[in-house]
């Protein structure tokens, strides 16, 4: 069974329907990449995906439990916020604002997680998370305060505090683009490295080189509604949809 | 004229400060002013000797010790019962909300010295003081001058409180939430351990500029008679009629405790001001 699973999932804002009825299924391991213009609903389906947005019909499923409800006599039950807390356990997300906690260090950060939320033992945690510190390359910056940090590094330490829950899917929501360019590479590539490591990887990002090296799948939304999908040589190179081919034309 | 101006330039010019003449004349000003009441109040018919004896009167380090009790009971209860109001001020259930806004319009809508002799009067209409099936109590014995003025200062305060924390929760960027959220953690530790902390920054210095009032504000319990600072220097000139002697004596005290105040909240924004 796929990890992730969406039926029909529909969501407004006021008056205005940003998702459409998203069919997407994400197998374990698997890499899928969301492409589209700005406002075409990619990031509030990722929301979706743990729960920091309510979805207004459909059902998104992850590893068979139903993201924000609870499946008992035929009947779905809304949950309350610390249990929908209990599934985000196991989905990891980075922000495009990496929103680290600026009051604690890098390692404070990492270890925030695991010690708060999993009550786990404080050495074992410190000394793994010091260990993720140095899988994004970042050792020697566990004391150091987000501020003190590059954008680059900044982004690096949310990857390693998400890895810290040991999640079975990370989310990213379009993780580069409050970068400058020269710092979007290094954080790329902690994210193939991620997914080399066979990390199952829901990716919202403008970064097409990124989508075609890494991504097991693209998936093009437009105005909430999946447009088009498939690999990326045949999504990228070889778009069927004129409006995939209208958004790659100008990107390209 | 150019070529002047560089031929100056090439010597070594002594370069004349920009001077500043109304600072020593305001100076003089205040100086004269202040040289001023100080032969005033020389010459006022005061027996400043009889200051410091009533500074360290017994009866004035009582009013001393209850003004303090009262003004760390009020606040602190007032703290406590701010942020739960603001809690519920921002809550998604409307019920807590509109309670929250209720309790806010009434508490910081009615004067304290009203408000302190409310509670001090309650028992002209309440007699007894009662939960049904777990106790009864006569309103009079419940009802102190130190309850009374606790619940008028506390109540009014934690309204103010309310929302001064409400302003510093909704400071906190909310990615810092949705980030707590990401990691699994539950709304009560997000607060505890997330958004708490930073809004802190903003909550603190309106909170001490709000704790030098209340060290003042508990003088209004005088009216209910109870041994505030006020009340004692009251007590004490009643017998001596040193009327003024033993009111500077009091301000001497107030001064003292806002100066460490001040002291205090400047050590407590530093340690949790901007990284």
């Amino acid at each position: 069974m796929a990890l992730v699973e969406a039926v029909g999932v529909r969501k407004s804002f006021g008056h205005t329907e940003v998702l459409r009825g998203i069919d997407l299924e994400v197998g374990r391991g698997e890499v899928v990449c969301l492409l589209g213009p700005s406002g075409a609903g990619k990031s509030t389906f990722l929301r979706c995906v743990n729960h920091l947005e309510t979805i207004d019909a459909g059902r998104i499923w992850v590893d068979g439990v139903p993201v924000g409800f609870r499946a008992s006599g035929g009947k779905l039950f809304e949950l309350r916020e610390h249990e929908v807390a209990f599934q985000r356990r196991d989905v990891g997300m980075v922000f495009q604002r990496f929103n680290l906690f600026p009051h604690r260090t890098a390692l404070e950060n990492v270890m925030e997680g695991p010690v708060q939320v999993l009550r786990r033992d404080r050495a074992e945690v410190r000394a793994e998370s010091l260990a993720l510190l140095e899988r994004v390359g970042l050792a020697e910056k566990a004391s150091a305060h987000p501020a003190q940090l590059s954008g680059g590094q900044q982004q690096r330490v949310a990857i390693a505090r998400a890895l810290a829950m040991k999640p079975k899917l990370m989310l990213f929501d379009e993780p580069t683009s409050a970068l400058d360019p020269e710092l979007v590479g290094e954080v790329l590539d902690v994210m193939t490295s991620l997914a080399r490591d066979g990390m199952t990887m829901i990716v919202v990002t403008h970064e097409i080189g990124f989508a075609r090296s890494v991504a097991d799948r693209v998936v093009f939304l437009v105005d909430g509604a999946v447009v088009e999908t498939g690999t990326p040589a045949d999504v990228l190179d070889n778009p069927q949809q004129p409006r995939t081919q209208q958004f790659l034309a100008k990107v390209l | 004229m150019a070529s002047d101006l560089r031929d100056d330039l090439r010597d070594d010019l002594v370069v004349v400060p920009l001077r500043h003449p109304w600072r020593w004349f305001s100076g003089a000003v205040i100086l004269l002013i202040i040289a001023g009441l100080g032969w005033a109040m020389a010459e006022a018919q005061i027996q400043w000797e009889d200051v410091p004896g009533f500074f360290t009167h017994p009866v004035m380090l009582e009013g001393l010790l209850n003004t303090i009790v009262l003004t760390v009971c009020a606040q602190g209860g007032a703290i406590v019962l701010g942020v739960v109001v603001a809690l519920m001020r921002l809550s998604a259930n409307p019920v807590a909300r509109w309670f929250a806004v209720g309790y806010i319009w009434l508490f910081r809508g009615l004067p304290v010295l009203l408000q302190i002799l409310i509670w001090f009067n309650l028992a002209l209409v309440f007699k007894n003081i009662s939960i049904p099936m777990l106790f009864t109590v006569p309103t009079n014995v419940v009802m102190t001058a130190f309850v009374a003025a606790l619940l008028g200062l506390g109540l009014n305060e934690s309204a103010y409180m309310a929302e001064i924390v409400r302003a510093g929760l909704t400071s906190v960027d909310p990615g810092q939430t949705e980030a707590a959220k990401s990691i699994g953690m539950t709304p009560l530790t997000t607060l505890r351990r997330v958004v708490l902390p930073q809004a802190m920054r903003v909550i603190i210095p309106p909170t001490g500029n709000n704790f030098i009032n209340m060290i003042k504000g508990t003088s209004m319990a005088s009216v209910i008679a109870f041994l505030e600072l006020i009340h004692a220097a009251n007590n004490i000139s009643s017998r001596n009629l040193e009327i003024m002697e033993t009111l500077f004596a009091a301000a001497a005290w107030y001064l003292v405790m806002v100066s460490l105040a001040s002291i205090g909240q400047h050590y407590l924004e530093r340690a949790y001001g901007p990284r």
